[in-house]
């Protein structure tokens, strides 16, 4: 593991989460994205599919396990917290339940997403479009171009290297310390190479680095050491 | 009784006799056999060897009986088909369909006949569907297809025959679940028609015996088992149950089998044979056309590769595999019957099929791993059934030595090790039951009662058909949640009936038991001419040369060259599903570095294979050097008994190494290796990796196990435990990838994950579902849904081998010898050679990611 996991955005200072999130310390704040709550559900309206309808707990579980651990004084979701406008009618009442008791006791800020413009009647917390703490804005979607201290989902960012013939392929935060994008942190959710196109505009290309999550930590890879997919 | 006096009494029309005659040929007793059989109305297996006339056997009923038909009243088209041949191969559909249309059309038989297959234009299907012919060829997976359309019941209601052809090949397959559990629905339909299965030589006939018949439907009544440890572990239908007819036909002439000795150095290990190409090619100067067989693509490349360079006579030498453009390997198989090559270097891709061509020798390079595997390509040489055979096998090392010397002793006792059956797979059950609810509801109880007379299914619980019932209509989760989106559904009486067309569509598209991995094409573009790759944008276009694996496409870099189709490739880029590659003018390609036989040897090989080893007297057989080879072995550390488990430890090279023989097949090994790297670890003797060989294990650490040992600190019977396949395993395979890909192959042939279609543009990753997140779920929250029982079956057989590893610790318990060495042995340096060729197996990605960060580190910080 990684001496540490920590990086500076513009002199803002956050931690790499091995879950998938970012803690604020001077904020108490958690940061995830992307938790597409009731993909599975929304791939069996369509007739996509019946996958295990458990990855709204699965997600769940992860987030309450970040919850306990770090006891944040508030939690921010990044947009596409729920897969589709209609997740709330599908989700399950236990989720619910859990979900209201992480929410109990601290603020929680919902970023509404491409998926989730509205909020679902099922949940409380605040519902924005972006957030500004300082000189750091939370948004779903990255802004093209330059947007210093912009913190972003909407992409569900993977780093792929390879090491002894093997690939390895896993969620990352892609920064290069002015912006920082987060891996989804959806049971269910896929991942976007961070050497796709989609990418190449938002980041330094030089700074740009990918903290890889592993199983048991964070570990830091240059661009230098990332491969695009299909290598 | 004479042939011409049974030819008399079975009736052979006239019209037969003088087209036998005209051929001069006269009808063989086996095919005068089959045709009492159905005019008796019976099914009947026919076992025969290839050239036997096995197909003109199976057909000629049909032919004898529709030739005799009342005609049909004008204007009245016939709806129903008279004879159904299924086969596992397109290309043999098609090709029978031509050899068969030969007496029809000499003795101008009022019979259509036409195959169908996935090539066959869409219009020609649906025709098919409305105005059949009286014979139709085709495939498992289209009997599927036309038993879940409307049209079923008049197809096949006037069935009379059907005939299941390379049985053998079949049976023992998803393929075969599939097609049993069609048949199962056939005799329904059709309850008078009568089966003829073709099959080469088998261990148990009688188990194809029952797979071809309806088996009693009292559930539970023909459980199968794997016979107990230490013999021979295949999967057998036991109790009684209906059986076919049979008929043999002796096999020919015992075949005559060489095994190549070499004047040259034996390798150590590898299987691809360099040292003994020009010895081969001496031998396709020799003969007339030889066939040489490889086991892997790999392989085939290489030698087709030396065999050119060898090629100072430009022989028309040929390459032929799987991964080879289709109509490139029509043009070898064409050239091959027209008698134009001389010799086709060839894959399992030619294992089956019709005649092509008249080889006169038959070259294995490499082990062929099986005695039933060389017998069934021996028999690809020679068809006249009264001469012997001709074949040498080529060893690629020193064990393989004395695993071709094994393999052949068996295959000249005539022993049969390939699997005959398997345990239906609860996968393509589901993939069945949503087929059956397309057409018209079914009813739950007749369904069950159906597909329990299939052989393969005969055990099946009703528990665990109305788990794979459950999981097809709403996904068979704990959690009810799906109800309202169910696939099927019961209506008012109860049956089950598909819940919407797009379902019935989507089983359509999905339809089939062949999960291939992820395929790649490789497109041919203009490469830059200098070193430094291509420079720009890649274009679109370039000649579609043949597909390579996704796994084998992603471990290239860009400039690394390869060896693909007989020519040397450069890789530039992948782009959406296509590998960019030019011509190289390398003169040494990147040869892949995992160039080893997939395939483990059988149990039977392996069973002799110890044995040999254990008895010295038996080296006699044996050239030189491998004599040699095995006498050091005996001075300097132990030759093992044939059921003894020796385990060598050895320092080298700074790393404490540990050796195992357990001669168990590679797949059970890479099994073991995981599960005592996974032991030692917890031990904290800190293992770094291990490769698996078909004989041994070798693993490698940073502490002396042996010292431990002495210490008394760790028993070496308590290493190879049997308690590993316990929770150890079960924590394994949850993480491992090969699990991973199990469950996806079952995911997919169940019906939860769509197949990517050829031409089908590849979406985002971000957008499709990955089933390595679903598995990860699911695991996690229904550790016993119906379709991880299925991955696990599949794994327990297939990719872990774990029965036979079960069976291996069973049979060496009590009795593991440890040798402490001081250096390595010659029996270890085969696998310790094979580090670095090998992929290092360990699911500890996360290591390999720490790796990367610290050689990072090292880097910045300029140590070296």
């Amino acid at each position: 593991m990684s001496e540490t996991t920590e990086f500076d955005l513009l002199d803002t200072p956050f931690t790499v989460l091995p879950e998938g999130g970012l803690w604020h310390d001077g904020e108490r704040a958690l940061i995830v994205a992307d938790l597409h709550f009731e993909k599975g559900s929304a791939y069996a309206a369509r007739g996509r599919g019946l996958f295990p309808p458990y990855d709204t707990a699965a997600t769940l579980a992860l987030l309450e396990r970040l919850v306990a651990r770090l006891q944040p004084k508030t939690v921010m979701a990044l947009g596409d917290s729920f897969h589709d406008s209609r997740a709330g009618e599908r989700i399950h009442k236990s989720d619910v339940d859990v979900l209201c008791g992480l929410q109990t006791g601290r603020d929680w800020i919902w970023i509404a997403g491409n998926h989730d413009p509205e909020p679902p009647s099922c949940v409380t917390g605040d519902w924005l479009p972006e957030l500004r703490i300082g000189n750091i804005v939370l948004r779903h979607e990255p802004t093209p171009g330059e947007a210093p201290g912009e913190i972003a989902g909407h992409l569900h960012p993977v780093a792929k290297i390879r090491v002894r013939g093997s690939g390895v392929r896993r969620r990352c935060v892609a920064t290069d310390g002015k912006r920082a994008i987060l891996p989804a942190f959806g049971a269910y959710a896929g991942g976007l190479n961070v050497r796709d196109r989609a990418f190449s505009t938002l980041f330094a290309p030089e700074a740009l680095c990918a903290w890889m999550l592993g199983n048991q930590g964070v570990y830091r890879m240059p661009v230098s050491r990332l491969v695009p997919d299909g290598y | 009784m004479s042939i011409a006096q049974r030819i008399e009494d079975q009736g052979l029309p006239p019209a037969f006799l003088r087209w036998f005659a005209s051929r001069g040929w006269s009808p063989r007793s086996h095919q005068l056999d089959l045709l009492e059989h159905a005019r008796g109305g019976r099914s009947t297996l026919l076992i025969a060897p290839t050239g036997a006339g096995k197909t003109l056997a199976g057909f000629l009923p049909s032919l004898v009986e529709l030739a005799h038909r009342e005609p049909k009243k004008a204007g009245m088209a016939r709806r129903s088909i008279h004879t159904l041949y299924v086969s596992p191969l397109k290309a043999l559909a098609v090709d029978v369909a031509r050899n068969v249309e030969t007496p029809i059309t000499e003795m101008k038989l009022p019979i259509r006949i036409e195959s169908r297959t996935g090539d066959t234009p869409q219009a020609k299907r649906q025709r098919q569907k409305v105005d059949p012919p009286d014979i139709l060829l085709t495939t498992p997976e289209q009997v599927a297809l036309l038993l879940a359309s409307r049209e079923a019941e008049d197809l096949f209601r006037g069935l009379r025959r059907i005939i299941v052809d390379e049985l053998h090949a079949l049976a023992p397959t998803k393929r075969g679940d599939l097609l049993a559990l069609g048949l199962a629905r056939l005799r329904t339909l059709a309850p008078d028609a009568t089966i003829t299965g073709l099959s080469a030589t088998v261990s148990n006939p009688d188990d194809l015996r029952r797979w071809l018949v309806g088996q009693p439907s009292n559930g539970g009544s023909l459980p199968l088992t794997r016979s107990p440890a230490g013999h021979s572990t295949s999967t057998r239908f036991t109790g009684r149950g209906n059986l076919a007819d049979l008929v043999i036909v002796e096999g020919g002439a015992q075949p005559d089998i060489h095994i190549h000795e070499t004047g040259e150095h034996l390798p150590w290990s590898g299987h691809a044979a360099r040292h003994a190409l020009p010895a081969v090619y001496e031998e396709i100067k020799r003969h007339r056309m030889t066939l040489i067989f490889v086991n892997t693509r790999f392989v085939a490349e290489f030698a087709f590769q030396e065999l050119w360079r060898l090629n100072s006579d430009d022989l028309p030498i040929a390459l032929h595999h799987g991964s080879l453009d289709v109509a490139q390997r029509r043009r070898v198989e064409a050239a091959m019957a027209a008698g134009k090559l001389r010799a086709v270097v060839a894959t399992s891709t030619l294992d089956l099929g019709i005649d092509w061509g008249d080889i006169d020798l038959v070259v294995h390079v490499g082990s062929p791993k099986g005695s039933s595997r060389l017998l069934q390509r021996i028999g690809r040489a020679n068809h006249r059934m009264d001469e012997p055979s001709k074949a040498i096998i080529v060893p690629g090392s020193r064990f393989e030595r004395v695993e071709c010397e094994a393999t052949r002793a068996a295959a000249l006792a005539g022993e049969q090790d390939a699997e005959t059956v398997r345990i239906g797979g609860l996968d393509v059950l589901a993939q069945h039951v949503l087929g059956m609810a397309c057409p018209w509801p079914f009813d739950a109880d007749e369904l069950y009662d159906q597909v329990t007379s299939a052989a393969p299914y005969s055990a099946l619980s009703r528990a665990d058909f109305d788990a794979v019932l459950n999981f097809v209509a709403n996904g068979g989760y704990a959690l009810k949640s799906y109800d309202r989106f169910a696939k099927i559904r019961r209506n008012k009486d109860g049956h089950w009936r598909v819940a919407n067309p797009q379902t019935a569509l989507r089983y359509r598209l999905n339809v089939g038991t062949i999960t291939e991995a992820e395929m790649i094409k490789i497109r041919l573009i203009r490469g830059s001419g200098g070193g430094g790759g291509l420079t720009g944008p890649i274009g679109r276009g370039g000649r579609v040369l043949g597909e390579l694996e996704e796994g084998f496409v992603n471990m290239l870099s860009p400039g690394d060259s390869f060896v693909f189709g007989g020519e040397i490739l450069q890789f530039h880029a992948v782009v959406e599903n296509f590998a960019y590659c030019s011509r190289s003018n390398a003169s040494d390609p990147k040869v892949p570095s995992y160039a080893g036989s997939k395939m483990p040897f059988t149990t039977g090989v392996a069973a002799r294979v110890r044995k040999m080893i254990a008895d010295p007297e038996s080296w006699e057989v044996f050239p030189e050097q491998v004599r040699e080879w095995l006498e050091i072995q005996q001075k300097r550390s132990i030759i093992p008994g044939p059921d003894q488990l020796l385990v060598e430890t050895f320092p080298r090279g700074g790393r404490y190494f540990l050796t195992c023989y357990p001669f168990e097949g590679r797949l059970a090994h890479q099994t073991l290796g995981m599960l005592l790297t996974r032991r030692m670890e917890r031990a904290k003797l800190r293992p770094l990796g291990f490769v698996a060989t078909d004989y041994a294990v070798t693993i490698w650490g940073l502490k002396d196990v042996a010292h431990e040992i002495a210490r008394g600190r760790l028993s070496i019977e308590a290493l190879f435990d049997q308690d590993m396949l316990g929770d150890d395993l079960e924590e394994w395979l949850a993480e491992s990838s090969l699990m991973k890909r199990t469950f996806r192959d079952c995911a997919i042939i169940a019906g939860l994950i769509e197949r990517n279609f050829p031409g089908q543009k590849k979406t985002g990753r971000q957008v499709t579902m990955s089933s390595d997140l679903v598995y990860d779920v699911l695991r996690r929250h229904e550790p016993d849904h119906v379709l991880l029982r299925a991955a696990r079956a599949d794994a327990a057989r297939g990719l872990l081998d774990i029965a036979r590893l079960g069976e291996m610790l069973a049979r060496v318990k009590g009795h593991v010898i440890h040798k402490p060495l001081d250096r390595v042995s010659p029996l270890a340096v085969p696998g310790i050679l094979e580090i670095g060729r090998e992929p290092i197996y360990g699911e500890a990605q996360d290591a390999l990611i720490e790796e990367a960060a610290e050689e990072l580190v090292a880097e910045a910080m300029g140590s070296a």
